[in-house]
């Protein structure tokens, strides 16, 4: 893989990248969090994990500055993006990077088209500079036959995959990633857990995925995020598994019970 | 007593924030008309969805208006001797009414549902937040080229509604009913006034054009992310332009003072 250079924030010292600090956001008149507080660390891969409707997508859209929380500060690299004007934020999303659960490619768009709209947009840029970027990271992330082609086309594990290429393609420096492995067969989840490690690795990006796969959090996770039913539970794998909260052991029991297709 | 009066209120102050929420909207997107980047692709690309697409729908009505016109006026003149005056009965007609108002009405069903329906359905599939999340205005990517190549074909589709009503007119009356092709097209030329007529059809298509362009991407814009609620988008974006178009009408027909 092309070794592109990364944003600012992924240069910078260890350290919590993102920090939510006593956040309160609700919902449809319903409370979602009441004062949630926790940090990403810098160039780790963080995973939230939790039940339906427990809000782990809620924290990515916080993060990336989608909705604003009732109260509270969320910080990316010490700014508080739910206080920035809509120009600021923009330049903030320069720094972040987001998958969709559904991808959220634009069907009308070929797939080449989907990942060189980032570069595009943005001054400086030729033609031929884009295309050789876009083959580049559509080869890093296995698609490379699939430029041509609509979303419309693509498996579901092809779309999270481009979809992952059009969200790093302008280096970000950190990676929100919704439900990376939801719908995919066990073969294409480690693949997808796979090409997470690797970016994550190579790239020194902070990840922060939003996954009910247990596994592949196991596998990936430098740190846990558990939301159940209001509160929150973190630490390492290891640790939240053999933890003495009940509800949390029971919760990565019952995940690694319920899932048989498991691929070594 | 007090539920009706409450209900009346609430439907009163959701109608007074969707006016402010669309005002707030077309200042927005008319904020990225002027700003760059253009978008002329994409503007391009609209310009032959919701115009060249929608060509023989408005050339099929505006001939098949034009021919009822025809009929319907040569009947009611000849009773008065005065069938020479069917070109200024169905030109009048087309240019100061017919023309801008059907046209609307047929570009809000096809265009402008399509339109909203595609806006909505971009909101349903996370679309749009994936280009913020890019740091690209959905306002500016995705709705800037949509409204205004509605604001752009309205009145030229309009023309061409008139032109081919015109025509349909000419065929029945003349080619069928044996009417005098001469007086046909001279009383036409006489009737029509430049000011009260046609500045007025421009005016009216412009407006109108405008108002379908902000009502359809409004309504797929702030649509719920849901199946329903795409249908819920498409159907009041016709619904609402509908009225809006027959309101619009009134009023500039009255300020022009005909």
């Amino acid at each position: 893989m092309q070794q592109p250079a990364l944003g600012d924030l992924a240069e910078k010292p260890a350290g919590d990248v993102v920090v939510l600090d006593r956040v309160h956001m609700v919902y449809r008149d319903r409370p979602v969090f009441t004062s949630l507080s926790c940090g990403f660390v810098r160039g780790r891969i963080s995973v939230i994990l939790g039940g339906s409707g427990s809000g782990k997508t809620t924290i990515l859209r916080l993060i990336g500055g989608l909705v604003r929380p009732e109260s509270g500060a969320v910080l990316v690299d010490g700014q508080d993006i739910s206080r920035l004007s809509a120009l600021e934020l923009k330049l903030m999303r320069r720094k972040l990077g987001m998958t969709f659960q559904g991808g959220s490619l634009l069907d009308s768009y070929s797939v080449f088209d989907n990942v060189a709209l980032p570069l595009r947009e943005q001054p400086g840029y030729g033609e031929r500079q884009i295309a050789d970027e876009v083959h580049a990271i559509l080869k890093a992330v296995d698609v490379a036959d699939a430029d041509n082609l609509l979303p419309g086309e693509l498996s579901g594990g092809m779309l999270r995959r481009v979809a992952l290429a059009r969200a790093i393609i302008r280096k970000p420096a950190v990676l929100l990633c919704d439900e990376p492995f939801s719908g995919l067969d066990p073969i294409s989840i480690r693949r997808m857990a796979t090409l997470l490690m690797d970016i994550n690795r190579q790239f020194g990006i902070t990840m922060i995925v939003v996954s009910h796969d247990i596994h592949s959090t196991m596998r990936m996770a430098d740190h846990v995020l558990l939301l159940l039913g209001g509160r929150m539970v973190e630490g390492t794998p290891a640790e939240l598994r053999q933890s003495g909260d009940a509800e949390a052991a029971e919760f990565f029991q019952d995940g690694l019970d319920r899932q048989p297709g498991r691929v070594r | 007593m007090a539920n009706p009066v409450s209900k009346l209120g609430f439907r009163t102050l959701r109608f007074v924030e969707e006016l402010g929420g669309m005002a707030a909207f077309a200042a927005d997107v008319t904020r990225t008309v002027v700003a760059p980047p253009p978008r002329l692709a994409s503007f391009s690309r609209e310009l032959f969805k919701l115009g060249v697409l929608s060509l023989i729908i408005i050339c099929v009505c505006g001939l098949t208006v034009g021919m009822v016109l025809g009929l319907q006026g040569h009947h009611t003149l000849v009773r008065y001797g005065a069938t020479q005056s069917l070109g200024a009965v169905v030109g009048l007609s087309l240019i100061r009414e017919l023309g801008p108002v059907i046209t609307a009405l047929l570009v809000a069903g096809r265009a402008g549902s399509a339109t909203a329906a595609e806006i909505a359905s971009m909101v349903t599939t996370q679309q749009l937040d994936g280009l913020r999340m890019l740091s690209i205005d959905p306002v500016s990517f995705v709705i800037k080229p949509k409204a205004m190549a509605m604001q752009i074909v309205t009145p030229l589709l309009t023309a061409m509604f008139i032109c081919c009503g015109l025509y349909g007119g000419y065929l029945i009356g003349v080619g069928v009913l044996g009417g005098d092709a001469g007086s046909y097209m001279g009383s036409l030329k006489s009737a029509v006034d430049f000011r009260n007529d046609i500045a007025c059809c421009l005016v009216k298509s412009v407006v109108f054009g405008f108002f379908l362009g902000l009502i359809a991407t409004y309504r797929g814009y702030t649509s719920v992310a849901t199946a329903e609620g795409v249908s819920a988008a498409t159907t009041s974006s016709v619904v609402i332009s509908s009225v809006t178009v027959l309101l619009a009408d009134y009023v500039i027909t009255a300020l022009w003072g005909i």
